[in-house]
Formats: structure tokens, sequence, C-alpha cells
């Protein structure tokens, strides 16, 4: 159901929830839906198009066309963060990552190549570009990918708010993970903790004075998820980085996808002391807060285990667990059992603020 | 690193909400309503999931315990008036969106007022160090933050601070909802973290008069099952008492000093809670001796310049004073989740995180969730 979208753009239009989704749906899917024969050729993007596997309507990480037996996967992402620096990474790191993931997601683990284009207001430090350089620089190593064009624009002064990085990707792939084929009994696996880089981006802006060590978990884990594949093969059916929105959203958009419920055991998910601390200083759910360098996976039971112990053998999901099942009842809703309860989990709307009173 | 916390053993609740099944049926009622007044209770309770394991005949219902709800409109509107008048207001951030009578604080700010969102008062004093403008804090909030607000007030803020309080006082409210005619509240669950503050003592008037059973508690699950669990106990046994189930941080005197500081600064006087009622002592405003750190005393106040609007039809239609009353749920409403949302709300109880409405929204309401799923 997509809900009426206003007449103004709000910031719950980009939190990653279901506002964004009904933007989307309402002003891009409906809009570009082919009018007529002529426009079904290898570019059109709609659902039942033989040459396009995944197109706009699917509202997913990125597209697939088909090329002689292989998928070519192509996505696109956005990047704007306040601070640009953080700990643990940098806006330049979140770029890169963010694309390399969202290829990753559809099964493409191994990135062609990248565009790079950046906005950047009269006045930006070139040291500072440079420094965001390097770190691009580093996490393209970290994942294979090679940055190959690109595009610069410089804004007026007050134009823009410092800098903004668009990058693109290619990879590709055999098998296409659609992620929207899970059933009863199926089991959903997380590679590590979550909610690192959503608390510290928040503990950052709020200027929060958190002890410990808290910080992004910003990372390329196309590795990690080929690792995963090759463990796991058809029986991987599922693969969702929980971004804005975090592992809430993420979950959501698969049980609404495939019409199935989740349950989600909350004593397995993995989160760091630091961030329960946040979490409960603030009022926000480890599960609402953004992760860039974790994993969700819908996994058929019997490869359930398998998968585990190749998230488990890899550097990057030693903090991996089993966390949910899917059922057949509760169609499209996340149900928490929180061991000593249960409840639903709602996906946020909007940016997560701050409780305080 | 998955440390399990003792305050949140399974095997513990499954024992705790077992004796609350037995108890419930040794009263031999179909169902038994207690109250809490504390928005932290309500979020553990939805966080953790506890109606799901709680009797179906035991209603666990959300008092007047949300200090954002609670506000009321012409409090709300004296601090838009302030800052509409060129005051710097700080104030905490679920209070930005509390619908006042023409506006709220947010739209005040959107129209070019001067509001900074702080997380205590400590910070709204130190950006009055930091500047030469007149900053009023818009103090809210139960007597565990006025604490906070008397401290501050006690060390000396600088001359360019001052306190618009609109902080509130539990025990007199309890009687209000106590006395109310259609009330079905046969016990109270008591807020540990204010309980701290005022020794469980406190209650002890109130239950003479009211032969009512309070109970203090704390929360983490076990906490609050715990505490309930007494609750029913003190019901079935017709022995209206206060019992105190958090003796690791509440005491029977409570912390002296921090009374003393509290009385120190704030006298009672009465005045409305939104949607409850009048409430006798019910409001804590600043004593004569700290006139020249109250806005209301050092500004004069233009609610006038705010009349040229009409209040909005929408929030006439808005029950969360029934809800916070525990007459009403947030179903019972109209508005719920069509005209009232959490992007759009029209009443307070949809806007603070603490609030009911808000809370059905975040978690999904009441769904029986106790059964075995597939």
């Amino acid at each position: 159901v997509t809900r009426p979208i206003g007449e103004r753009v709000g910031l719950q239009h980009g939190a990653g929830g279901r506002a964004m989704r009904d933007l989307i749906k309402t002003i891009f899917v409906a809009g570009f839906a082919p009018t007529g024969p002529a426009q079904r050729g290898p570019a059109w993007s709609g659902d039942d198009a033989e040459q396009v596997e995944v197109g706009l309507a699917a509202l997913d990480d990125g597209a697939a066309i088909r090329i002689g037996d292989q998928w070519l996967v192509l996505t696109t992402d956005s990047h704007v963060v306040k601070p640009r620096f953080f700990p643990g990474g940098d806006i330049g790191r979140l770029a890169i990552s963010g694309t390399v993931n969202d290829l990753a997601m559809m099964g493409a683990t191994e990135p062609l190549a990248l565009t790079c284009a950046i906005l950047l207001e009269e006045g930006f430090s070139i040291e500072e570009l440079a420094r965001i350089r390097d770190s691009m620089r580093a996490a393209c190593d970290e994942s294979g990918a090679t940055v190959v064009t690109g595009d610069t624009k410089v804004m007026g002064k007050g134009e823009l708010d410092g800098c903004a990085i668009n990058t693109a990707g290619v990879g590709l792939t055999r098998r296409v993970v659609r992620s929207c084929d899970l059933r009863p009994g199926d089991r959903i696996l997380v590679s590590g903790t979550i909610g690192d880089h959503g608390f510290t981006i928040l503990a950052a802006r709020h200027k929060l004075e958190l002890t410990g060590d808290l910080r992004s978990d910003v990372a390329p884990v196309n590795g990690l998820v080929r690792a995963a594949l090759a463990a796991g093969g058809d029986g991987v059916i599922a693969l969702k980085d929980p971004t804005r929105g975090g592992v809430a959203s993420a979950l959501h958009e698969l049980a609404e996808k495939s019409g199935v419920g989740i349950l989600l055991d909350e004593t397995a998910v993995p989160v760091r002391p630091e961030v329960r601390a946040a979490s409960d200083l603030l009022g926000i759910d480890p599960l609402h807060a953004a992760n860039e360098g974790k994993v969700l996976l819908g996994v058929r039971a019997e490869a359930a285990d398998r998968v585990l112990a190749a998230l488990l053998a890899h550097p990057q999901g030693r903090a991996a667990a089993i966390v949910g099942t899917c059922l057949g009842d509760w169609k499209g809703k996340l149900i928490v059992d929180t061991g000593v309860g249960r409840r639903l989990l709602a996906e946020v709307e909007g940016e997560p603020m701050p409780r305080i009173c | 690193m998955l440390r399990q916390l003792k305050f949140r053993d399974q095997a513990k609740a499954k024992e705790l909400a077992a004796g609350l099944e037995s108890c419930l049926r040794a009263i031999g009622r179909e169902s038994v309503s207690v109250m809490h007044v504390c928005g932290s209770h309500e979020q553990a309770i939805a966080r953790f999931g506890l109606r799901a394991v709680l009797p179906k005949g035991l209603r666990v219902i959300m008092g007047p315990g949300c200090p954002v709800c609670i506000t009321d409109v012409p409090e709300v509107d004296e601090g838009v008036a302030l800052a509409q008048q060129g005051v710097r207001l700080a104030t905490y951030g679920d209070m930005l969106r509390v619908p006042g009578t023409v506006k709220s604080l947010a739209q005040a700010q959107a129209e070019g007022a001067r509001i900074d969102v702080v997380y205590s008062v400590s910070q709204a004093v130190e950006l009055a160090r930091g500047t030469s403008d007149e900053i009023v804090f818009f103090a809210t909030g139960f007597e565990t933050t006025a604490v906070a607000t008397a401290a501050e007030l006690l060390a000396g803020p600088p001359k360019n601070f001052s306190v618009l309080s609109a902080h509130k006082y539990i025990p007199p409210v309890m009687e209000i909802v106590s006395e109310m005619p259609h009330s079905r509240v046969e016990g109270f669950l008591a807020a540990g973290h204010a309980a701290s503050i005022t020794g469980w003592g406190v209650f002890e008037p109130f239950v003479a008069r009211h032969k009512l059973p309070v109970v203090v508690g704390g929360f983490e699950p076990l906490d609050i099952l715990a505490a309930l669990l007494q609750l029913l106990e003190l019901i079935r046994d017709k022995a209206p008492s206060v019992a105190n189930a958090f003796p690791r941080a509440v005491t029977r005197e409570g912390n002296r000093a921090a009374q003393a500081a509290l009385w120190k600064v704030f006298r009672p006087l009465g005045g409305r809670w939104r949607g409850i009622a009048h409430v006798p002592n019910g409001n804590l405003r600043l004593r004569d001796e700290f006139a020249h750190v109250d806005a209301r005393r050092r500004f004069k106040i233009d609610l006038a310049q705010l009349w040229d609007w009409a209040p909005s039809a929408l929030a006439q239609q808005c029950i969360c004073g029934d809800i916070m009353a525990g007459i009403s749920s947030p179903t019972d409403c109209k508005l719920y989740g069509k005209e009232c949302t959490p992007q759009d709300p029209v009443g307070a109880c949809m806007v603070s995180s603490e609030g009911a409405c808000r809370i059905w929204q975040q978690y999904g309401g009441h769904p029986d969730l106790s059964g075995g799923l597939s």
C-alpha cells in the first residue's frame, strides 16, 4: 500500500523507511513505467521485461540486466554525512563501501568498475579533499574495486554544505540474489554487531561524551558475502545491508517482499556494550540504527549452519549469529522476542532523535 | 559481548509471570486494573514486550506519567510567546513539537524564533555562559528533573539565565486519578527514580486516604514484573500499603539533600495538567527568593500576540486526557493513526517517545503475541 506523500519533500522521505519507499513509488516507479512497446528496449527497467531481471519497480539495491549467460548489476548511491570524518571512517570510505555493498547484495561480489562524481562547495579544503580521496582509495583496495571515471562540480559558497559524493558501480554475477523468495522456516543471519555506525554518528553529531570504543563499522563487505555465497550456494535467498533505518527497516523490507513474518530473537542479536549503553541513554533502539559494514542474510534452514560457519571464519564475521526465523503468519510484520516478552517492531519514521526526559 | 543482564533473566521472568497468573486467579475476578505514572515504565513495558507475558485479565494502564504530554497548552504558549519576543529559549527536544494553542515551538522556530535543544539544565547554563543573549530554560519534567533545575539555580547561574518552570509534582495527580468517577484503578506502580528522591514514605498519606496500594518499582523487566506481582498480592490480600520493590535504589526517607534543594527553590501550586484536570499542588513554581531567575517575573510574557489564530478543530477531538486517566485506549481515538501520527501529531501523547499513542504507533499497540508462532 502506498500512502499519499504530501506536497513537500521532508527529511523522512530520505530516511530509508516506508516514507522513502512511498516517495520513490509515487514519483519515479510510476513516472518511468513504459507507455508502449517501443520503450521496452534493453534499458527499460520494468519488472516483467525479459532483458531486465531486477528493475526500478523492485526498489532493490540495484538493477540487474542480462548479458549473455550472466547478469550485469548496476547501482548508484549519493553520500552526505555530518560530520564528514568520524571514528572508524569518513565520507570517502562510506561512498566506496556503500556502492560496493549494494552490488554485493545483488550477488555481484566482484565489482567491475566504479564511478565517482563529487560536488564541492567553493572554499573546500584541498587537504581535506585529498584525505577523502586517500580513504576512498583504501576502501577500493580492500574490496578490489577501481574508480574508472568521474565528474567534479564546484558550487558557490553556501549553495552546498561542504561536499557530496555520488558513486555508481557495475559488477557481473551468474545468479542474482533477489531477496523475495523467503519461506516459513528460513533463517535470518546477521554478520556482526549492529548499530555501530548509527550511534557513532549520533554521538558525534550531538557531541555526546560517551566513553568506550564507539566506532563506525563502515567497510566493504563483498568479500564476506562472497564467502557466505560460496558456503550456502542457492540456499542463500536474501541479502540486505541494514543501512538507514537499520535492521528494523531491512527486515520489514524482506518480510514484505517475500510475504512472510519474521520472528527476531533479540537476545541473539550481537550489540556492543558501548552501543547498548548509548542506546539506553538516548532511547534509540539499536535495531533502528544504521550500519555500513553489516549484512543480513535470509537462508534456507538446511544451509544456515554452513553459512554461519563461513561468516564466523571471515575476519568481518566473527560476531555473526542466527537471529531470526521466517513465519507463515504475521505477513510483513516483525516480531521481536525480547527473552522476557514479545513485541511488534515498527520501522522508524524520519531520523531517530534522542529522547530526553 | 552477549552478557545476560541479571535483571533480564528469562527463567525468572517466567516464574514471575506464573506468579502473576496464580495471584490473579486467587483474586477471582475477570480483570484487575493497575496504573503506572511514569513514561519510563511504559517505555520498558513496551520495549521488552512485557504485555505479551502478563495475564490477560491484568490491565496495566499508562497514567499521566509523561512530562511532555501533561505540559499544558498555556505553558507551551508562554514558551512560544517568549521565543517570539526575541528571547533565546533552551529546552528538551521532546518539547519542540508539542502543540500550543496556535503553534508549537518547532513552528515558532521555523518562523525565526531562536530555540536551542539541550539535553540537561546544565547544558542550558553552559549555553548562557557562552553568550550575552538572554537564555530562558523552558523547564519541564517531574521531581526527578526539577531537582536538577533546583541544583543549578542554587549553584548560581550566570546573570543572563532564567527559568520558565513547567515542572510537575507526581503525588498529587495520583489522588486526582483515584477520585475520577470512572476510575477502575485498584493500585499504583510508582516510579523508582522519582521515589529515590522523595522516598517511598511520600506515598503513605495517599494510601491512608484512598485505601489503594502503591508499589515502587524499577525499570528493568524483572523489576517491573516483581513490582506488579507485589501490587497484585496487596490487592489480593486487601492490604492497602506502600511496598518498595526497588530497594537497591529507594529508601523510605529518600534523598534528603535533593528534597531540601527542591523545596528551597520550588513551591507547589495548583494548576492544570493537559487533558487531566486542575491538580492541587501539582505544579512546581519558583519561590519569591528566586524571582530574579523566574522568566515569568523577569519578562512581560505577551500572550495576546498569539491570539490572532483560532485553535485547530482537530485538537478538540483529541482524547489524550482520557487515555492518561486510563479510561480510554489510543485506538479509541478517532484521530489515532489517521490525522494524528508521529510525523504530524495533534495531541501531546503522540509527540513524546514516552506518550502512550506514540508508543502504540512504534510498537504496534497490544496485539496478542503470547501464543505459539509459526
